[in-house]
C-alpha cells in the first residue's frame, strides 16, 4: 500500500504550496453564485469547495472552478475520505483527491475526523468514532497516507456529534491533540461544531476551546445550525449549514481570534443557499472580527499558514 | 484485539443506518449515558434524506412526474436495497431506472424508467471528459470512394437511449417548470445525448437514427452502419443523419476503417 502511494506521489505533477492567505474570510463556493462572483471581479477572501463535487472527468464544474481559482485562493475540503473509519483508505479516492490538489493548487486542504464508508457502502454522512488509543493509531495512519499522497499537511476538522461512544477513553480535544502531534497535520476548528457538540453532550464550549490545541489551527469554519429535541426532551442541535451563524457562535469565534490571532475563516452554507449578497455579508462580519484581531494581536497570527 | 474492536464500532454503527427496524447501537449513548434513541436517528435521517436528495438531483424530471411524496418513497426503497458504493454521488443511481421498471407502484407509468435513463445519460454527459467535437470540414475532405470505410470516434459525452415510449418528449417537458400539456406516451422515441461544449443537449433521433448512431459509436464503418439503419427504417436518410450527428457533437474524429 505504501508503495502504491509513493508511486502516485512521485509522478511529474508539481505539488506546490501556495503562499499562506492570512486572516481573511471566505465562503463556500456554490455554482449558482458563479456569475455574481465573476461580475464582482477579484476580491479579498477565498472560496471553499467540497472536493468530491469536482471529481468528474470534465464539464461545467471544472470550468466554474477554474474561473474561480483564476482570481482567488481556493480551499479544498474533502468530505468522503473516511479518515475516521477502521477500514483502509480507498486508494482510488485518494488518487482522485491528489489529482485535484495538483490541478488547482489550493491554499488550504482539509478533511474530517469522521467516517462515511463501511465495507462497500457509502453513507454520505460524517459518522462518529470512539476516542481510544486504537482509533487514534488508525486515524494517524490514515492521515500519514493522505499527507504522503498530497505532500503537504492537511487540516483535520473537529466533528459535530449527536451520540458519544461508551468505549471512549479520552476526550475529543486530547484525541485531536494526539493526531496533530503524531502526524504534523494542522487543524480546522469548526466553531459551530464545538457549539453543537457542547449543547448535545452537555459540556462547556469555552472549556473545550480552552483545551483545544489552538496553535495548530490553520482555518476556522462558521455555520448555522438547527434545533431539535432528543428522547428526553433535551435540546439537540443539528449541524445543518442552512442558515446564518448563531450569535453565540460569533461570540466564541471572537474569543478564539483573540487567543489565536487571525486565521482564514470560512462561512459554510450548504443548503437553503441564499443570494450571494447574503453570504458575502456573513463573510464581511467575520472579516471585521479578523481585522480587529489583527490590529490588537500578538505575532501569533504569523503561525497561521 | 484493538483492530477487532475498531471493526466492531463501524460495523455495529453502520448496521442500522439504512434499517429503521434496528435499535440504536448499544455502544453509543446520549447525554449522561442514556440510550442514544433519537440521537442515532439523526444519523439515520441524514443518510437517508441526503441520498434521497442525491437521487432527486439526478432525476428531477422523474420527481416532477411522480410528485415528491411518491419519489421519496421510491427513492427510500431503492436506497435501502442499493446504497451507493462510491463517494462520488453523481455516479449514484445507475440502477435506479431498472428499479423503477420493477417498482409495482410505477406500473401505470411504463415510460418512467426510460425517462430516468435519459436523465442518467444527461448527468454522465455533464461530467464527461472535455473534448473538441469533429469539424464537418474533416468529413468533406474524405475521398468519396473511401466514405464507406470511414470510422467515427465517439465523443466522451455522447450517448443514446432507445425507448418504446415517448420518453424524449416526456423528459423534455418535465426538465423545467413550465406547465406540461397532455402527452401521448406511446410513440417510440430514441434520444441522442451530447455535450459538444458547455451545455448538454438531448435530441430526438429520426427513424433508423439510433441504429445508425449506435453502430458508428461502436466503431462500425459508415457503410455498414448505413446498411443497418436502412434495414431498421427503409426511409432512413443518410445525409441528414450524419450531418445531424456531427452538428450535435457526437464524435471527436474520424479514421479510415483499416486503421481500426
Amino acid at each position: 500500500m505504501a508503495t502504491a502511494t509513493k508511486t502516485n506521489a512521485s509522478t511529474a505533477v508539481p505539488l506546490r504550496f501556495p503562499a499562506p492567505i492570512g486572516g481573511v474570510a471566505g465562503t463556500s463556493f456554490k455554482p449558482e453564485h458563479l456569475s455574481a462572483i465573476l461580475e464582482a471581479g477579484r476580491q479579498r477572501g477565498f472560496f471553499e469547495v467540497h472536493a468530491e463535487n469536482y471529481m468528474g472527468a470534465g464539464g461545467p464544474p471544472h470550468r466554474a472552478l477554474e474561473a474561480i481559482r483564476r482570481d482567488h485562493p481556493l480551499s479544498l475540503h474533502g468530505v468522503c475520505m473516511s479518515i475516521g473509519g477502521p477500514q483502509p483508505l480507498d486508494k482510488v479516492h485518494l488518487a482522485r483527491f491528489r489529482g485535484l490538489v495538483a490541478r488547482y493548487q489550493p491554499a488550504l486542504v482539509s478533511e474530517h475526523l469522521a467516517w462515511s464508508t463501511h465495507e462497500t457502502s457509502f453513507f454520505n454522512d460524517l459518522l462518529p468514532l470512539p476516542y481510544t488509543e486504537a482509533t487514534l493509531r488508525c486515524v494517524c495512519d490514515h492521515i500519514d497516507q493522505v499527507q504522503e499522497a498530497i505532500r503537504r499537511p492537511i487540516l483535520l476538522e473537529n466533528p459535530s456529534t449527536y451520540v458519544a461512544f461508551r468505549d471512549s477513553t479520552m476526550s475529543e480535544t486530547d484525541f485531536i491533540r494526539g493526531v496533530a502531534q503524531r502526524t504534523g497535520c494542522r487543524l480546522l476548528l469548526d466553531v459551530n461544531n464545538v457549539f453543537v457538540s457542547a449543547a448535545n453532550h452537555g459540556f462547556s464550549a469555552l472549556d473545550y476551546l480552552a483545551d483545544f490545541p489552538l496553535s495548530h489551527v490553520a482555518e476556522i469554519h462558521l455555520a448555522g445550525h438547527a434545533e431539535q429535541a432528543d428522547d428526553g426532551g433535551a435540546l439537540l442541535l443539528i449541524d445543518s449549514h442552512d442558515g446564518p451563524v448563531a450569535d453565540a457562535v460569533w461570540t466564541l469565534f471572537e474569543i478564539v481570534i483573540e487567543r489565536r490571532g487571525p486565521v482564514p475563516t470560512l462561512i459554510e452554507w450548504d443548503s437553503k443557499i441564499p443570494d450571494w449578497a447574503v453570504l458575502q455579508a456573513e463573510a464581511a462580519a467575520a472579516q471585521a472580527i479578523l481585522d480587529r484581531g489583527a490590529s490588537s494581536a500578538l505575532p501569533a497570527g504569523r503561525h497561521a499558514a | 484485539m484493538p483492530l477487532e474492536q475498531n471493526q466492531t464500532f463501524a460495523t455495529v454503527f453502520a448496521r442500522g443506518l439504512l434499517d429503521p427496524t434496528r435499535p440504536a447501537p448499544p455502544d453509543v449513548a446520549g447525554r449522561d449515558g442514556r440510550s442514544a434513541g433519537r440521537r442515532y436517528d439523526v444519523y439515520r435521517n441524514n443518510v437517508t434524506v441526503s441520498l434521497i436528495e442525491a437521487l432527486a438531483a439526478i432525476y428531477p424530471a422523474v420527481q416532477r412526474i411522480t410528485g415528491p411524496d411518491f419519489f421519496r418513497a421510491a427513492a427510500r426503497c431503492h436506497i435501502r436495497k442499493s446504497p451507493p458504493t462510491s463517494p462520488l454521488l453523481f455516479d449514484y443511481g445507475r440502477d435506479f431506472p431498472a428499479f423503477i421498471e420493477g417498482y409495482e407502484h410505477a406500473r401505470e407509468l411504463p415510460w418512467l424508467a426510460d425517462v430516468a435513463r435519459i436523465e442518467r445519460g444527461w448527468l454522465d454527459a455533464y461530467h464527461a471528459r472535455d473534448a473538441a467535437p469533429l469539424s464537418p470540414a474533416r468529413l468533406a475532405a474524405v475521398a468519396l470512394d473511401r466514405l464507406a470505410d470511414l470510422v467515427f470516434i465517439p465523443h466522451p459525452a455522447a450517448g443514446i437511449v432507445r425507448s418504446q415510449f415517448s420518453a424524449v418528449t416526456i423528459f423534455a417537458a418535465n426538465r423545467d417548470t413550465a406547465p406540461v400539456e397532455r402527452i401521448d406516451g406511446s410513440t417510440p422515441e430514441d434520444a441522442l445525448i451530447t455535450r459538444a461544449e458547455f451545455d448538454v443537449t438531448v435530441r430526438h433521433l429520426p427513424p433508423g437514427g439510433a441504429v445508425f448512431a449506435t453502430n458508428l459509436m461502436s466503431a462500425r464503418p459508415l457503410g455498414e452502419a448505413a446498411a443497418s439503419a436502412l434495414d431498421a427504417a427503409p426511409d432512413f436518410d443518410l445525409a441528414s443523419n450524419i450531418a445531424g450527428l456531427i452538428e450535435a457533437g457526437a464524435f471527436t474524429s474520424i479514421a479510415l476503417g483499416d486503421a481500426r
